[in-house]
């Protein structure tokens, strides 16, 4: 059954019909799938307009939970999304970013989802809607570990909000893979920062595919708290900065390497975040 | 509330088709690939993982490039969709399709559609966009034949209208960039693949596999299960094989049951099979199938295997498949009195062939005659090896191949034909099976592991003194051509050096792991990575310059090679090598330079020499051709050669043509076909241009001189074809025969000319001494690159390529396999390893994009094999072979560490930095 609602409410609607699925821009969903014939309801919010889109409330930048990664690369925003924008282009390949969206890289859930650090970074607020209403979660609270979320069922994902002022902020990412294109991380890194006086007012850090859920580094942070130079940022940073991180070992690379790298492109990504916000 | 879906869809779901407004009428949750192919027909657009990896499906949605398999149906419905099919109507993208012919972009052709695709996208966007923004562009779609350099120059140059080139006269073929002559339809996306064609009423097959690496297993009811699913006509299981359950590319040592018996050898062996309606048999969960599993002890590794008393077959002591062995000199006294030695263990790691077309074709039965349609490398091996199976006479079994969307040596063997045929014969309906990417990846042959220990030694003036070289490589569950490769190291590990003394053992070792068998290069690129990096220690260690020392060491014509052949004319290692030292003084210089000033990235330069045999080691492998004058003046070339992208069916062409003195214009190509072509071998071993091509050129002699005979003309006699008649010019007499008239012999031919070739070869004697190869090609790569010190990650600068290849029959092919080569060869060095049981998907499994082949730059050495057709020798594997070793030879030049195993990821180079700072 292919459901095709022509408004969020009939969507949410639909949402009732048992064992019924959201389909965005479908490129983790059909991978899911597999060979395996598709049983169940599929409600496909692709093209539902209030779920797109890109807006400015009074207080935060509203990114619709269906923006595809293309129409986020293509919007003008503030610097405070270089890192996401930076981190869209890298995602899989063009044929992904036409058609992957946001939300669906949030509610994959996957730990080396690229969106999750320059989101985490921007301090974002996941919206959830569903019939009886809506509510929102930090990013941090939404995504509860691999492959699992806060989502409720009935509920779905309508957009991704960020605070205007934290968006003002200069920030930068950095992804490691093996490969040029279609790569998924081995290790990625989001840094926004303020300047004060020259020196490091506030960093925001988050790093992604080094444990279940990418998370912020508050210790890290701390540190790199009024440095006055890119160059004085990779004396700051030590590995146990680093000490919260799990990293596992897989194909992609082996958890030692992980930890090691992570720390390499931390001083990397934050001395690039901290001449982006002097420029 | 809410459109009814059901609805929706028994009105069809409207949308714009390359520019025409249609229906279709099929379930509004397919992927839009399969509404695409199956419902309207429409096969352009191809499918190589149905998950967003490979880019093969990429379609245009309201001008954005989509991959097709992850968009529904109901999705695009109201949206304008562009496929392939569309491509010829719209401007830039048929200046582009031109484009690909002319630089040759498109070998197998598999991913052509894609990238035309994709390119399209781009150019309707930006009529002149930079490389990078190509890149950019392509990068989702993967390529496993061209190493994309001819890709990215294909797209850059179509920003113009050109003139594709004339066919070239009489006698001007040989050496001339003809476009592919199958080339159209690979840039139109009509080749037809093992997927693609089919009877619109076949019945699907589906194969049910082992889930553990080894097991017994015993079926429930089947014929309750079957009762069960209405929607199947058949079950299929060793009991109903009617020859024998067995098969194997090298008869003495088949062993592969077609379904398991009693218990499976590797994780996703088949044990049956379920074949009936389309829609019934995709819908099937298979995990229901009636099956109890006991999961037993397995050996992965070669260690365990080796340690085990536990056998994988009963009849292999110890699980040695087989031993090569050659032995020349001794080694271990040399190597006491060597001036210097150094050594090594060297690993390597699974590697897949990902071609971007898994496994696919159907079969039907006429009478009592069998038809497979599929990819394959080798036809009538499959029709042998088939007709055993069904218990049939090889004539009852016509094998026509598909368009091969790349092989690379993994479609040497059967794949989904057994399940096809025994199906077809059983149901006496036509059956089709398509692999998916990852039965593809689980189920069929992969590169051997290898681990290799290795020891070399030179005297005071770096001339070479002996080589002790003792590799095991993990053959798998089954033989395939493990035999192959454990003989074929020991006669390549010196490589094309002078070796007073050698001692090269070899072991092939059974696990329960999928069979490895043939990849460009049969075991020679694993022991390439060993040889070449040791000779670069030795090097070192005496105080040489890395190239000198190769030049010092280079094989003369007149020196023997380690099995006491001495090749005479024709040795062209010294000077590929020769051809590398301008790029190498300047290689090193710019690297020296860029490390004078202090950085955490590195550069560095490596070079690497390799030797190849082209065709089987010391076993007869005839190639026959047959060439037939029509009554209406045209030629007919019975090609069996089966071009698998790297274009037999033109440089074959090319060869006969001249051999003949006809232009090319007038030739019609009958591609293989077990039913009208003769035996043209199996395309492996880089044997194709060398060996068919020589019976190619036979034939073409052949005819020339019946007709000479006809107009009693002299050898020197010009021919001139026309309609009808021939006009053969002697000095200033000329002779026209009217071919009207003439008789015809059972095919239809006027004059016709059927020559075979099989190149000498004598047999080893027990110390692997004797004539393995009537030829060798020989190659050295010269690799420039960057090392992130601490990320361990490596950026490819540049690539130089010298290859001898006797003569470039056409330039722009013998490009496309060295680029092609390279490209594979750097997945080998620094990403691709297969780990069996994981990761069976192209997202796990990483072979290289765009991004990450460098510039390459060949050069054509042509020191012509007196053998080979018009001097020409393969290419095939010989481009691969020294990519990998010259990367790590510039790793370790760029960072001081030898990276031992292989692949060279960033985390393993990271980790062997860190050590060497310990
Ligand atoms: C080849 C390839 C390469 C990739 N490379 C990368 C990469 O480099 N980095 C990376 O991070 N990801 C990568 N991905 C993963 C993927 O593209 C992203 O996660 C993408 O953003 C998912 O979005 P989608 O719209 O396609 O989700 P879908 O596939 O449509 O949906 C994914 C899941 O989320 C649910 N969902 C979707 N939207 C909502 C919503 N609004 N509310 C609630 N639930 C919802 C769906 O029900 C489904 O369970 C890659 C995928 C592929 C196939
Ligand atoms: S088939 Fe769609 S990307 Fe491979
Ligand atoms: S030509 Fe690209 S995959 Fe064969």
């Amino acid at each position: 059954m292919f459901l095709q609602p022509k408004s969020v409410e009939a969507a949410l609607a639909m949402m009732a019909e048992p064992g019924a699925r959201l389909l965005a821009g479908g490129t983790d969903f059909f991978p899911a799938q597999g060979e395996q014939v598709i049983e169940h309801p599929v409600i496909d919010i692709s093209r539902l307009a209030d779920l797109r889109g890109i807006a400015t409330t009074p207080t935060h930048i509203r990114i619709g939970g269906a923006a595809t990664w293309s129409e986020i690369v293509a919007q003008p925003l503030p610097r405070g999304f270089d890192a996401l924008k930076a981190a869209a282009k890298e995602i899989g390949s063009i044929q992904i970013q036409n058609r992957g969206t946001i939300a669906g890289n949030l509610c994959n859930a996957s730990p080396a989802a690229d969106s999750v650090p320059p989101l985490m970074a921007l301090e974002a607020e996941v919206e959830l809607l569903s019939a009886a209403g809506t509510r929102r979660l930090p990013l941090g609270a939404f995504i509860l570990g691999n492959r699992k979320t806060a989502l409720l069922p009935g509920e779905m994902v309508s957009a991704i909000l960020v605070p205007r002022n934290v968006a003002e902020n200069a920030s930068a990412f950095g992804k490691l893979g093996a490969r040029r294109y279609l790569v998924i991380s081995i290790v990625m890194i989001a840094v926004a920062m303020s300047l004060e006086n020259g020196r490091v007012g506030q960093a925001r850090i988050a790093i992604g595919a080094c444990s279940a859920v990418a998370q912020r580094l508050a210790e890290a942070e701390a540190a790199l708290v009024g440095c006055r130079k890119a160059e004085e940022i990779a004396g700051r940073l030590h590995a146990g900065h680093l000490a919260a991180l799990a990293p596992i070992d897989d194909v992609r690379a082996t958890a030692g390497y992980r930890r090691d790298a992570a720390l390499i492109l931390l001083r990397r990504v934050a001395a690039a975040a901290m001449l982006a916000a002097g420029n | 509330m809410y459109d009814s879906p059901k609805y929706a869809s028994r009105a069809g779901i409207p949308l714009t088709l390359n520019g025409a407004q249609i229906t279709v009428n099929a379930p509004a949750d397919w992927r839009l690939s399969k509404a695409l192919r199956d419902a309207l027909h429409l096969e352009g657009t191809k499918i190589g993982c149905d998950a967003g990896d490979c880019g093969a499906c990429t379609v245009l949605i309201d001008g954005e490039a989509s991959c097709a398999c992850l968009v529904a149906l109901g999705q695009v419905a109201g949206r304008e969709i562009v496929t392939i099919e569309g491509l010829g109507q719209r401007k830039t993208a048929a200046r582009l399709q031109q484009s690909f012919l002319r630089h040759g972009a498109a070998q197998c052709g598999i991913c052509t559609p894609g990238m035309l695709v994709a390119a399209t996208a781009l150019l309707e966007r930006k009529a002149a966009p930079s490389e990078t923004e190509v890149q950019d562009a392509l990068g989702g779609v993967l390529c496993r034949c061209t190493g994309y350099r001819k890709i990215v120059a294909a797209v850059l140059d179509a920003t113009a209208e050109k003139q594709a080139a004339k066919l070239p006269d009489s006698g001007a073929a040989v050496g001339a960039r003809i476009e592919r002559l199958d080339g159209q339809r690979k840039v139109k996306g009509e080749d037809v693949f093992g997927a693609d064609a089919h009877p619109r009423d076949a019945l699907l097959l589906r194969v049910i596999r082992s889930p553990y690496h080894h097991a017994a297993f015993a079926f429930g009811d089947l014929a309750a299960y079957q009762r069960a699913h209405p929607g199947i006509a058949r079950i299929l299981t060793a009991a109903d094989i009617p020859g024998e359950n067995c098969f194997g590319v090298i008869p003495p040592f088949a062993d592969q049951p077609v379904f398991a018996a009693t218990h499976a050898r590797f994780k996703g062996e088949a044990v049956a099979a379920v074949v009936g309606d389309k829609d019934e048999i995709e819908a099937l969960d298979l995990k229901t199938f009636p099956i109890t599993w006991t999961e037993l002890p397995a050996h992965l590794t070669l260690d365990t295997a080796l340690a085990a008393t536990d056998l994988v077959h009963e009849a292999r002591a110890g699980n040695i498949l087989v031993r090569g062995r050659v032995v020349k000199g001794d080694a271990e006294a040399a190597l006491a009195g060597a001036d210097h030695v150094v050594e090594g263990i060297f690993e390597t790691g699974f590697v897949e062939h990902a071609y971007i077309e898994p496994e696919a074709g159907f079969a039907r039965r006429v009478g009592e005659r069998l038809e497979i349609h599929a990819c394959t490398q080798a036809p009538f091996m499959d029709r042998d090896d088939l007709a055993k199976i069904m218990g049939l006479k090889p004539e009852a079994i016509r094998i026509v191949p598909t368009a091969v969307g790349g092989g690379f040596g993994s479609k040497l063997d059967l794949s989904v034909q057994p399940y096809l045929a025994l199906a077809a014969w059983l149901t006496g309906k036509p059956v089709r099976l398509v692999y998916s990417r990852t039965e593809s990846i689980a189920t069929t042959t992969k590169r051997h592991p290898g681990r290799m220990r290795v020891k070399v030694g030179a005297d005071r003036h770096g001339k070479l003194v002996a080589m002790d070289f003792e590799g095991d490589f993990n053959t798998g569950a089954y033989a395939s051509w493990g035999p192959t490769v454990a003989n074929r190291v020991p006669v390549h590990a010196s490589g094309p050096y002078f070796l007073p003394h050698y001692r090269a053992l070899t072991r092939a070792v059974h696990t329960h792991v999928v069979p490895a068998g043939a990849f460009r290069g049969f075991g020679v690129p694993q022991a390439t990575i060993a040889q070449e990096q040791l000779y670069d220690m030795l090097a070192d260690k005496a105080g040489i310059d890395r190239l000198d020392f190769r030049l010092i060491n280079a094989l003369g014509p007149d020196q023997p090679t380690v099995t006491g052949q001495v090749l005479g004319p024709g040795t062209g290692i010294r000077a590929c090598f020769e051809a590398l030292k301008p790029h190498w003084a300047r290689a090193r210089a710019e690297a020296g330079k860029a490390n004078a000033v202090p950085s955490l990235t590195r550069r560095g330069v490596g070079v690497a020499g390799m030797w190849y045999g082209c065709g089987n080691t010391s076993l007869p492998n005839p190639s026959t051709m047959r060439l037939g004058l029509k009554p209406d003046g045209r030629l007919a070339l019975h090609q069996g050669a089966v071009d698998i992208g790297q274009g037999s069916n033109s440089v074959i062409t090319q060869i006969c043509a001249d051999a003949l003195g006809a232009p090319i214009a007038r030739f019609d190509l009958l591609s293989a076909d077990t039913d009208q072509t003769p035996d043209c071998g199996k395309t492996s071993a880089s044997r194709q241009t060398f060996v068919s091509g020589k019976a190619a050129e036979l034939a073409g002699r052949a005819l020339r001189a019946r007709i000479l005979r006809l107009a009693n003309a002299g050898e020197d006699a010009k021919l001139d074809f026309g309609d009808g008649h021939i006009t053969v010019r002697d000095g200033a007499a000329a002779h026209r025969i009217d071919l009207g008239p003439l008789p015809c012999d059972q095919h239809g031919y006027v004059v016709m000319a059927e020559e075979t070739f099989d190149p000498p070869t004598a047999p080893l004697d027990a110390d692997g001494q004797g004539v393995p190869y009537a030829v060798y090609g020989f190659g050295a790569h010269l690799v420039e690159l960057a090392v992130d010190t601490e990320l361990g990650t490596v950026k490819l600068r540049k690539i130089t390529a010298a290859h001898d290849v006797g003569r470039a029959i056409n330039p722009t092919l013998v490009e496309g396999q060295i680029e092609g080569g390279i490209a594979q060869g750097i997945g080998l060095a620094l990403m691709e390893e297969f780990h069996p049981g994981r990761g069976e998907n192209l997202h796990d499994y990483l072979i290289p994009t765009i991004g990450d082949v460098p510039a390459i730059e060949s050069i054509l050495i042509e020191d012509p094999a007196p053998i080979g057709p018009f001097g020409a020798k393969g290419i095939g594997e010989q481009a691969l072979i020294p990519t990998a070793p010259a990367i790590l030879n510039a790793i370790a030049d760029a960072t001081g560490v030898r990276l031992t195993r292989v692949p060279a990821t960033p985390d393993r180079i990271r980790a062997a930095i860190l050590e060497s700072r310990k």
